[in-house]
């Protein structure tokens, strides 16, 4: 550019100003970014010179779903523990985050450092696998009882006094009682619900539980398929709101007073007795509902990149031991270690208990057919294609 | 190089404080940065499925539903901000009573609370069982769970944008103007619809954009009072959250770049109309 004697001084200061201002921008937002950014760590799992604070400190990232928050603090507690105790006191920072299971499974496709995922189920893990390949497929054959070290299934809470006269899944259909469940689109828990009335449904028609067992094998299959669908149609017709969440159901049927039972997980549940108060709700516990298995899975690829495999491997494991299992019975899971259910027995009455893999070719059949895009929910709704 | 000059010149009126360069481009990287790279993005997003999938994706009569609802809804909920806005400001302007500042700070709340926070008490108020709601349902009007409750939640949320937009074009329309207009033979009715209305219109105008849009993209109040009935009281952003949770993230996309091009020209033609409105105001037809 010419530097001409006429171009006024302020003009030339254009183009640095320009510069300027890229600059300044730059420079503010960085270190906002900075901040803001997950904690990746910046140094290797090995560091290459001891750092000036214990350089003994691991962290571990826990990405769960909405009701384990109290489960987990306490568990972690216990962890950090032991694995000071066992490993020459060197510390263990666990974080841990919740939401929605789908929201959550999103977030860690999306690129969170989880090093563990503890989801609702297993279907969400699944779409972990598929959309980033974080976790090899064959994750849920890695620890006992499908990954699962603690199970829950589906109950009714009831008003004081259950005045509807709620006992088994029939009643929901029935013209005078109003459902309260999440939207299963949009919440974890809602699609045990639908699927937990599907299979009662099913086994109904099939003439019982035991006909879960390989439904397709049955004589009458497609009828009773129909009839489920029907059933099904039938209890959403009673729902009067879709929350998106567990805890806005809950919400609805406990603060605002809508409805005559909300279907919920076993230790959601419990909680809502043991913290409002057995006078005003109780729980229904129908002769058949679904085991609900929470998967829980370490994420490889971040391990593996942060170094935490080991440890990760061990929290994971804790969870199956008896120490862990009572932990998991004290917030109203199911344990899966059959001694520490034994002791637990009151707590977690005997019910048939039907799984997703037996009633319906598992989640990954189920999760499309029946919540896909134009699924039999959608179509339910009238919102198909 | 005279040319070029002029050309340039014409940018910006000449002004006797320097910054022009420096503030524009601060300006232009952080529209980018925090505006336009995003949108751009999600369009991008959505380009993966083609013209084709993308119809197909907003065209089925559940997001149809969905966009009439959302844009029912938003402009109903803004008209009706639009209406009582301006009669706040009025108040809160014109008169001055006991509580007057106490009022003029509650306006701001709804843009504080968190917006989940506003649709639980919403929702608690109006539910048949809530305070209001209790006595809402014996005349046959159930608010919670319909469209109704639906517009509530969006007035609540788009009221401070009407009041606080109108609040300094009413401060600074002197009262001569009325005067004059009175000592000319105009009555009360006439004063107001030909001189004070026709002066508040673009700042109306604005604050009725601002509602509307924003009423437009809520999600957090909303989603706990419309009960979220598929086909009846689905919003869009709702919509858009239940593609995600399917790992749609195509579809979900293509509707929220939907709702955005709808919003962009709906705006558009609120500005250009409201630009319209000031020329006309400045000739004074």
């Amino acid at each position: 550019m010419s530097a001409s004697p006429d171009l006024h001084p302020l003009r030339r200061a254009t183009t640095a100003g320009w510069l300027a201002g890229l600059l300044l921008v730059g420079l503010a937002a960085l270190p906002a970014a900075a901040s803001f950014a997950p904690a990746v760590p910046a140094v290797p799992a090995v560091p290459a010179e001891p750092a000036a604070e214990p350089a003994d400190t691991i962290e571990l990232l826990n990405v769960s779903y909405d009701p384990t928050r109290e489960l987990y603090e306490e568990f972690n507690q216990h962890f950090a523990a032991l694995w000071k105790a066992r490993h020459a006191g060197q510390e263990l920072k666990i974080r841990q985050s919740h939401g929605g299971s789908g929201k959550q499974a999103r977030a860690v496709i999306d690129g969170l450092q989880a090093d563990v995922v503890t989801l609702a189920l297993a279907s969400d893990i699944d779409a972990i696998v598929e959309h980033s390949g974080l976790i090899p497929a064959d994750w849920q054959a890695r620890l006992p009882h499908n990954s699962s070290p603690y199970t829950s299934t589906i109950v009714f809470l009831v008003r004081k006094g259950n005045p509807k006269q709620i006992r088994d899944w029939a009643d929901l259909a029935r013209e005078s009682v109003q459902v309260i469940t999440p939207n299963p689109k949009t919440s974890g828990g809602a699609r045990w619900n639908y699927l937990a009335a599907w299979g009662w449904a099913l086994a109904h028609e099939l003439g019982g539980p035991e006909a879960l067992h390989d439904p397709q094998a049955r004589p009458g299959f497609a009828e009773a398929q129909a009839k489920a669908r029907e059933f099904v149609a039938a209890v959403f017709r009673n729902v009067p709101v879709l929350d998106t969440g567990a805890r806005g159901s809950t919400n609805t049927f406990v603060q605002n007073g809508i409805g005559d039972v909300l279907l919920a997980w076993e230790n959601e549940a419990l909680l809502a007795v043991e913290e409002l108060g057995p006078d005003a709700f109780e729980i229904v516990r129908p002769p058949l509902s679904i085991l609900a298995e929470p998967p829980v899975a370490v994420v490889d690829k971040v391990v593996d990149k942060k170094g935490t495999r080991q440890v990760a491997e061990a929290y994971l494991q804790e969870l199956y031991s008896e120490a862990g299992q009572e932990l998991a019975a004290k917030h109203g899971y199911r344990p899966t270690s059959p001694e520490v259910a034994k002791r637990h027995a009151a707590k977690f009455p005997d019910i048939v208990l039907f799984t997703v893999d037996e009633a319906f070719g598992g989640w990954a059949k189920a999760q499309p057919e029946h919540f896909g895009d134009d699924g039999v929910f959608d179509q339910i709704y009238g919102a198909g294609k | 190089m005279a040319r070029q000059r002029t050309a340039r010149a014409s940018w910006k009126s000449f002004s006797i404080l320097p910054g022009f360069g420096l503030t524009l481009g601060c300006t232009l990287v952080y529209t980018s940065v925090l505006v336009l790279i995003p949108l751009a993005a999600l369009f991008l997003r959505s380009s993966s499925l083609g013209w084709e999938g993308l119809w197909r994706e907003v065209s089925t009569p559940r997001a149809l539903a969905a966009y009439e609802l959302s844009l029912g809804a938003s402009l109903v909920a803004a008209l009706v901000n639009a209406l009582f806005g301006f009669v706040v400001a009025w108040v809160l302007v014109r008169y001055r009573f006991p509580g007057r500042r106490l009022l003029d700070a509650l306006i701001d709340l709804p843009f504080a609370l968190p917006t989940a926070v506003s649709g639980i008490a919403l929702t608690t108020l109006l539910a048949p069982q809530g305070w209001i709601g209790r006595w809402l349902v014996p005349l046959g009007i159930q608010v919670s769970f319909t469209r109704l409750g639906i517009v509530i939640a969006l007035v609540f949320i788009g009221l401070p944008f009407v009041v606080r937009t109108l609040q300094p074009a009413l401060e600074e329309l002197p009262q001569a103007l009325e005067e004059a207009a009175a000592t000319l033979g105009a009555g009360r009715w006439h004063t107001f619809r030909r001189v004070i209305f026709p002066a508040l219109l673009p700042a109306l105008l604005t604050g009725f954009a601002m509602s509307f849009a924003r009423a437009i993209g809520e999600y957090g109040s909303v989603v706990f009072i419309a009960g979220n009935m598929p086909m009846k009281t689905e919003i869009v952003p709702l919509l858009t959250i239940i593609q995600l949770e399917g790992y749609d993230y195509a579809g979900a996309t293509a509707l929220g770049a939907t709702m955005l091009v709808l919003s962009f020209v709906l705006l558009l033609a609120i500005n250009l109309l409201q630009l319209w409105g000031r020329r006309r105001a400045a000739t004074g037809h």
